[in-house]
């Protein structure tokens, strides 16, 4: 038996002496609304412990044309929550040839997280949803985390990088700003993050949310920072 | 053994068809008239009350006009008692919709949740289909007003104006003439008391005999619906030299 199993429970919980795989807060996940689109950027590390497995993850799943979603958190529960929402979103879209919008699957997505949260083994995922609603062209960007919050936010990160770029973003963005001044804002927060970061996170995929669909956008993750 | 292919709901017969559902369709065309006419700027549905009496109250029972949600309402022609077990599944799942999703249910999606439902009834069985069709008045974000018409067999369609019920084959013929595209609401309104009036057997109309709704958008763009009360009736039906002669009410 393990040393602090209480003998009972059968589930793995921190407590029971099981570390949690893939140090969700050391995932940099970023999320930037502007005037007709949404940046989402994620971290390419995947990361076991102090281990760095792989240096081209990305941590984002189209869930239709026009919605986005990023994830951190515990390896294994984030692609298999992501990969269930998404088949959910397109299994919406098969049945009733429309897709759902931004704002109905960041609902949809918290009530799943929130059953989850109440269930013996909860989903350990922290989310950035972003897109652009099909019918009106409004950008919209939703922060949820694994006790099911979901607030409507222009601009998001999440896990330590909400310490070094939340205070950037806000000094800097806009809600009319461009798609090339939200990569620069984005520019902006990878090089402090680089300068803060204790770790390599072997840079950031970026993807932008049109009312034209989504398209990978090329980043600089080469570029060399002083440190301060 | 004429019989043979009648009782059970889903067994066809030699040539082809399910007399339950038919039959389901006979008791309708027997029940109060329902048209249904779509406006460019909202939707009227009006209906044909069967029993009236002196004695009954009238604010405290709408017999065919149902609020489904913030955005949708129907008009019943059938029977009623069916009805009300098929308005409360659609409430249900309008809401479980507005729950998930935050957002209200799309017309199309409340009006197939409710045929998939009548459908089973073709063909799973029960003891005998839902004698009811609805016409359904709406409004969503990504296709504006609707109006759409089901029946037992759990068909349903679309339409820009449609009937049901007791001479709906006069009703639609009248509405084929009469309708233009581009109409106003309020034309709309004037449109589907003219047709009632034709349709029923008494020339002259009062609120006792009819039940009226609309949806429409406001000026700041929010929808609504309006189940009319009695006195707005009678004020459309004075407009269009409808109404019962007040003097001659006294018998």
């Amino acid at each position: 038996m393990a040393p602090h199993s209480n003998g009972t429970s059968p589930h793995w919980s921190l407590k029971s002496g099981v570390h949690q795989q893939g140090c969700p807060e050391l995932q940099v996940l970023l999320g930037i609304t502007g005037k007709d689109f949404t940046l989402i950027a994620a971290s390419k590390a995947a990361m076991r412990g102090a281990t760095i497995l792989k240096a081209a993850d990305d941590k984002t799943r189209q869930l239709n044309k026009n919605t986005l979603m990023a994830f951190s958190g515990e390896a294994g529960d984030t692609v298999q929550f992501a990969e269930y929402i998404q088949a959910n979103a397109q299994l919406y879209s098969m049945r009733n040839e429309t897709d759902l919008s931004p704002s109905a699957l960041a609902n949809f997505v918290r009530g799943e997280l929130a059953s989850s949260l109440r269930s013996r083994k909860p989903y350990n995922v922290n989310l950035l949803l972003g897109g652009v609603d099909p019918i009106t062209d409004k950008p919209s960007l939703y922060w949820l985390d694994y006790l099911a919050s979901l607030a409507p936010v222009p601009y998001a990160a999440h896990g330590y990088a909400q310490y070094y770029c939340l205070s950037i973003l806000d000094k800097h963005h806009q809600p009319d700003i461009t798609l090339e001044r939200g990569m620069e804002l984005l520019n902006l927060c990878a090089d402090e993050l680089k300068r803060r970061l204790p770790i390599d996170f072997k840079g950031l995929v970026v993807k932008a949310v049109t009312k034209d669909g989504t398209v990978e956008m090329p980043f600089d993750n080469d570029r060399i920072v002083k440190s301060a | 053994m004429s019989r043979r292919y009648d009782s059970r709901t889903t067994i066809f017969s030699p040539d082809g068809r399910l007399y339950q559902v038919e039959y389901a369709l006979e008791a309708i065309s027997h029940a109060g008239t329902a048209i249904g006419i779509l406006a460019k700027d909202g939707i009227v549905l009006a209906a044909e009350r069967k029993v009236t009496s002196k004695l009954l109250e009238q604010d405290t029972s709408a017999e065919k006009l149902y609020i489904l949600n913030d955005n949708m309402i129907c008009a019943v022609a059938g029977m009623t008692a069916d009805a009300n077990i098929l308005i409360n599944y659609a409430r249900q799942a309008a809401q479980r919709y507005l729950l998930t999703y935050n957002e209200d249910i799309p017309c199309e999606q409340l009006v197939r949740r409710l045929c998939d439902l009548k459908q089973g009834y073709t063909q799973h069985g029960g003891l005998r289909p839902f004698g009811v069709s609805f016409i359904y008045a709406g409004w969503d974000p990504q296709r504006q007003f609707q109006l759409y018409l089901s029946n037992p067999s759990g068909n349903y369609g679309g339409w820009k104006a449609t009937s049901s019920g007791a001479n709906h084959a006069s009703a639609q013929s009248l509405l084929k003439q009469d309708y233009k595209e581009d109409c106003t609401l309020k034309e709309a309104c004037g449109m589907a008391v003219k047709v009632l009036s034709k349709t029923m057997d008494s020339t002259k109309l009062s609120s006792e005999k009819i039940e009226f709704a609309t949806v429409g958008q406001t000026k700041d763009g929010k929808i609504y619906h309006k189940l009319w009360s009695a006195e707005e009736i009678n004020q459309l039906l004075k407009e269009h030299d409808l109404a019962k002669d007040e003097t001659a009410e006294e018998k």
